[in-house]
């Protein structure tokens, strides 16, 4: 064959391989031209699943249901973030029109990429302030530069939880305000068996343990993830090395990582009777408000209570912060019925009534300025701690990020490695991590 | 003189001949054309696509160079672990595996009594669902309260951390595997006794011993087999996924629900496998042009292992074969 005939198949071949490759790289595109008073169904994504949740969602959809007649809600339960991201790009017939996840983390990644649509447009034209609606942080980690493709659907605050017959046992008199309360408390309250091995632990450090990731501990330093050109900071924040220093201190303070992290693998899982705090072999617990519902329904065979977690002892009048995130609802931007998608959006996040009943069903935090003062929500005492911390002005959510997570991610594959004490130096090690960020940032970008 | 003479063109019938006996070749292959094309051809020619292309699987694909191959080889610290962590699966996984098989497969070819029972009993675990046997594995192992670790410390063996310790994570996936070893003994064992049992009678009346027989007519009739083994083995050990990630998310402990994303390679990245990388970076990162880098790295790898191993097989194959 003819080497210029050769080479014109082969061009041709590439082309068309090539538009065939980027043809099946097209995402599927919805429409906000539909008319809400029109018969129509929608689908909704949610991550609950235990049959708690379940009703309470339900039981909120139906309230939907009975103002909008024309509406029909389709409820796919127990999604989790992978499936969803997964699906809104595959798109098709079955993709979800409304959907929710558990974490903020991946909110940056929704926005920049157009998955969720912009809720601007219908908030305008629907009335809604969002700035007179909703608190500010939970505004903040629901947009991303500018573009609110998310609205918070309920909070969570994160406190301690601690044991108050170990506190009365140790002759401990309140929980601990500062860190280094919390390392002579913890210490104080660790009890061992007689061969040397642990039978309560004061406040298990370890990352790995539950909800104890690393950025929940470290939002008591109030860290700045990025600067204003969103190149990752944390070498340069002096607060990151005092916050894994102490983490080093307190794991020391208790008999060191190889014991702890052993003891750790006897813990029972999270949510069932045999969580570790539940089985009392841990005194103190970083957690959020949902734990207090299961600590009743489990009816806990000791006194406990709930406070503020303590904060660095050179910001101690801070004191009464925490750690912020929630759950976040929006619209697919494959959806041809975004304008009905709104609606439900609009009810489940707007509505005072709606968010103090599912808050209450599921021991959240509500996420309205006015929910959050309603004489309706729930009074006892160790929730009304993480009202308390949802309303805190330093309280700290983590910021969006282009690639979602990930920076988050880095952070904790470091911290596991200063808890182990596999990094002999932490300003060297953070610079690394610095560079890391920056490149996965940049990898995820155009 | 010399006369020079040219072959005549081929007659118009004689061509069309020639074109209906190749449309009827290429018709007979077609169900291996179609499934190559579509199961190989285009994943491959896709892979290499979108190596040097930006995609996040939303956004139409945009052209970046050598952007995601200088991300992947220069700035992303799990590549190196990742890649060590496979190989060192497929050398050391393999080679005990494919060991482990041929002994086991000898063992039940020799007993005299009990032979379907112990075939049976060796066969079993094979059968397990790899999530399944894994968990299993992980209670059985766990440091805390393991049942393994209990006896070790009531006989007085210090006990190790097994899935929880990066020294031992992999032995411990080494373990689980050979726990399964019923696919490898079942061929073994068809092999062996595959060969013909008149070569054994002559090498004894010659004199030659266990391994004299082993090496002289064992070893020659079974190393296609061994070939088969350790080239299947290769390249399903380069796809290792499923058992690394279940052992490692269950061993960390970290609760997993709806909001989390499972970060694979518990403890300190010595489980993870490119496998999973690409998966992350694939799937949960949305990082398309970076996963097909490491996917294609992956493929070369295979294919030069295979190219080794299959050009040594010429010289560990009998003469005549």
């Amino acid at each position: 064959m003819p080497l210029t005939r050769l080479r014109d198949r082969l061009s041709v071949a590439l082309a068309g391989a090539g538009l065939l490759l980027s043809g099946c790289a097209h995402p599927s595109v919805g429409s906000d031209r539909d008319d809400p008073t029109e018969p129509a169904t929608l689908t909704f994504w949610h991550g609950w699943s235990t049959p708690g949740e379940m009703k309470a969602i339900n039981d909120s959809v139906t309230r939907f249901e009975k103002r909008h007649r024309n509406i029909t809600v389709k409820v796919v339960p127990n999604v989790t973030d992978e499936t969803m991201n997964q699906a809104l790009r595959a798109g098709g017939d079955d993709a979800p029109d409304v959907v929710s996840s558990f974490t903020t983390n991946n909110v940056g990644q929704y926005c920049s990429s157009g998955m969720w649509a912009d809720l601007d447009p219908f908030l305008a034209k629907t009335g809604v302030v969002k700035e007179k609606v909703f608190p500010k942080t939970l505004l903040d980690y629901t947009s991303y530069r500018g573009k609110q493709c998310a609205l918070p659907l309920l909070a969570d605050s994160y406190g301690l939880y601690y044991n108050k017959d170990a506190f009365k046992e140790a002759g401990i008199t309140r929980p601990p305000r500062t860190m280094s309360e919390l390392k002579r408390d913890a210490v104080a309250l660790t009890r061992r068996t007689k061969d040397g091995s642990y039978r309560r632990v004061g406040f298990m450090p370890d990352f790995r343990l539950y909800q104890n990731s690393p950025d929940r501990l470290f939002a008591q330093w109030e860290p700045r993830y990025f600067d204003a050109h969103g190149k990752s900071r944390l070498a340069k924040d002096p607060s990151t090395r005092q916050f894994l220093t102490f983490q080093r201190d307190l794991i020391e303070a208790q008999g060191g990582y190889g014991p702890l992290e052993r003891f750790r693998t006897t813990f029972g899982d999270e949510m069932s009777s045999q969580n570790a705090f539940l089985t009392q072999k841990v005194a103190m617990h970083l957690d959020g408000e949902w734990r207090g519902l299961m600590l009743r329904q489990a009816k806990a065979p000791f006194g406990w209570d709930t406070a503020p977690m303590p904060v660095p002892d050179d910001r101690a009048d801070t004191y009464g912060k925490g750690y912020l995130t929630g759950t976040v609802i929006g619209i697919a931007h494959s959806s041809t019925h975004q304008n009905a998608a709104w609606e439900l959006v609009k009810f489940l996040t707007t509505d005072t009534d709606q968010v103090v009943r599912f808050a209450n069903a599921i021991h959240n935090v509500p996420s309205t300025k006015a929910a959050l003062k309603s004489p309706e929500l729930d009074a006892d005492p160790t929730f009304r701690t993480f009202l308390r911390i949802a309303q805190n002005p330093r309280s700290v959510a983590l910021p969006p990020s282009a690639n979602g997570g990930q920076y988050v991610t880095a952070l904790q594959d470091f911290s596991y490695d200063v808890e182990a004490g596999r990094v002999p130096d932490i300003g060297k090690g953070l610079r690394a991590l610095d560079a890391q960020i920056d490149a996965d940032t940049l990898q995820s970008e155009n | 003189m010399a006369t020079t003479t040219t072959a005549p063109a081929p007659a118009p019938a004689l061509r069309r001949k020639r074109a209906r006996e190749r449309l009827r070749l290429l018709g007979f292959l077609s169900p291996w054309l179609v499934g190559f094309s579509v199961f190989f051809g285009y994943p491959l020619l896709a892979t290499g696509y979108f190596s040097v292309m930006h995609y996040n699987q939303i956004e139409p694909p945009e052209f970046v160079g050598l952007r995601n191959w200088r991300y992947v080889l220069t700035q992303m610290p799990l590549f190196g672990p990742a890649l060590w962590n496979t190989l060192w699966l497929v050398v050391v996984m393999v080679a005990l595996r494919v060991v482990f098989g041929l002994g086991i497969g000898l063992l039940v070819t020799k007993l005299k009594t009990g032979v379907g029972f112990f075939r049976t009993a060796f066969y079993l675990p094979y059968l397990a669902p790899p999530v399944a046997a894994t968990v299993a594995f992980v209670f059985l192992l766990n440091p805390g309260t393991g049942p393994v670790n209990e006896i070790l410390g009531t006989l007085g063996i210090p006990a190790p951390s097994w899935f929880n310790d990066p020294a031992w994570a992999k032995p411990s996936l080494v373990m689980l595997s050979l726990w399964g070893i019923g696919d490898l003994m079942v061929i073994f064992m068809a092999a062996l006794l595959d060969v013909p049992k008149e070569q054994y009678e002559a090498a004894e009346l010659d004199g030659a011993g266990a391994w004299g027989r082993f090496r002289y007519v064992t070893w020659p009739s079974i190393t296609p087999i061994v070939l088969f083994a350790v080239v299947t083995g290769v390249v399903q050990t380069m796809q290792y996924y499923t058992q690394a990630l279940v052992a490692g998310k269950l061993a960390s402990g970290v609760s997993i629900g709806p909001g989390t994303v499972i970060q694979p390679g518990y403890p300190d990245h010595s489980t993870l496998t490119v496998p999973q990388l690409v998966y992350s970076l694939g799937f949960q990162n949305f990082n398309t042009g970076a996963a097909c880098v490491l996917s294609l790295v992956l493929f070369v790898i295979a294919m030069a292992v295979t190219t080794l191993l299959m050009r040594k097989r010429a010289g560990l194959l009998p003469a005549e074969d």
